[in-house]
């Protein structure tokens, strides 16, 4: 049990998929505009990872060493195609504001990462939270980019005024706000990490 | 199918839309392979040639095999097998064929597998060019000319910032900003500056 929490909790800071591993760049920034946005594209890659690596660590004995990572593309896309029908029926508001960037979880390098690093060599229940662990730390990851970006660029949060008056950056809304965001923060997670050293 | 269409999709596939300044598509071997200009140039054609022969590809498949058959939702599961397998034909092929290519950028084409890039142009161009589970007029030349647009704008953006990296070689950087956030921080520059084509309007 000890162990399950430790793969659990590694994904949300000490390997943090976006901070630390700075894997599956492209959706994290495109769609971190508003929080909302952010939140939807975590719960939606969190779904795919918990299934991808529950299944490869399921048939991994079955798969021949050579194609693998085929076979670990079409279980990964199965279930990208399950969210993105699941999206389109349950919010199609949230899918129109994802847009391409949802099929587009099927390359997420967070995704085909974990089954190739971690699922194809565990047994099925430290894979289990091992993708919970990084789905969570993704969303988390997602919601401090967006909602720094949302609050700069907008001066809202969640679509709530946080503070009356507030002239908003706009830049933070465009795509080159997304790139210092992230370059800021990753900056000051190394320097942090220097430091402690 | 005229002119002014092919220099709209031209104009907003290298510029506004850049795919990597404004889409975010392909970002990962954009940061990783960018710190110097000849492996930079050997992976944008690999791309732009694989974004080419892909778009025509899916356009194919989506087309004759997807559409009639209604199974529109496989787009997904279909187009990313369709690509990794051509990635790993044109591996093979460049590899038996010509030894000096595959040293140039063989090494790059398992990598673009897993590059947004090539799904996403995929992906855009089923969802520009058809409407309403059916083709508009001339969406197959659209389709491959978006493709080489967007293969070019991934070079244009590559061969800038792996300029601008090479010249940052020598210079004092704080230990912090070393490598990724730098790098972060440059492409917002960039982006920022090709946000000035964002004004552009046509007709």
């Amino acid at each position: 049990m000890k162990a399950l929490i430790k793969e659990f909790t590694k994904g949300i800071i000490r390997e943090n998929p976006t901070f630390v591993l700075v894997l599956g760049l492209c959706p994290t920034l495109a769609v971190s505009v508003t929080v909302a946005n952010g939140i939807g594209m975590g719960i939606a890659a969190t779904f795919v990872l918990l299934g991808s690596s529950v299944i490869v660590s399921l048939v991994k004995d079955f798969i021949p060493g050579r194609i693998r990572i085929p076979c670990y593309i079409v279980i990964i896309a199965t279930f990208v195609t399950i969210a993105e029908m699941s999206m389109k029926a349950y919010s199609p508001v949230l899918d129109r504001a994802l847009g391409i960037y949802v099929p587009l979880i099927v390359v997420n390098c967070i995704v085909l990462g974990r089954a190739e690093a971690f699922a194809c060599k565990n047994s099925m229940a430290s894979s289990f939270f091992d993708g919970l662990g990084m789905g969570l730390g993704f969303t988390l990851a997602l919601i401090l980019i967006s909602g720094i970006r949302e609050f700069l660029g907008s001066g809202q949060l969640l679509g709530h005024t946080l503070i009356k008056g507030f002239e908003p950056i706009f830049v933070f809304g465009m795509p080159s706000g997304a790139l210092l965001v992230i370059g800021l923060l990753l900056g000051f997670f190394n320097f942090l990490k220097n430091r402690k050293r | 199918m005229n002119i002014q269409e092919f220099l709209t999709i031209f104009i907003s596939a290298v510029f506004i839309y850049n795919v990597i300044l404004s889409r975010f598509l392909g970002l990962c071997s954009f940061i990783a392979i960018s710190k110097e200009t000849k492996p930079a140039l050997a992976m944008s054609f690999a791309v732009l040639f694989v974004i080419t022969m892909s778009s025509i590809i899916t356009w194919l498949v989506y087309r004759f095999m997807l559409l009639p058959f209604n199974l529109t939702y496989l787009r997904t599961i279909s187009f990313i097998l369709v690509i990794a397998t051509f990635v790993q034909l044109v591996e093979m092929v460049v590899r038996k064929s010509s030894l000096q290519l595959y040293r140039a950028f063989g090494i790059y084409l398992p990598l673009i597998t897993v590059n947004c890039a090539v799904l996403g142009v995929a992906v855009l161009n089923i969802d520009m060019f058809f409407a309403n589970g059916k083709q508009l007029a001339g969406s197959f030349y659209y389709s491959i000319f978006q493709g080489i647009c967007v293969g070019l704008g991934y070079t244009l953006a590559m061969l800038l910032m792996s300029g601008i990296r090479e010249r940052l070689e020598l210079c004092d950087i704080p230990r912090s900003l070393k490598d990724f956030p730098l790098a972060f921080i440059i492409a917002a520059i960039l982006s920022l500056s090709f946000m000035g084509f964002s004004g552009f309007k046509f007709y």
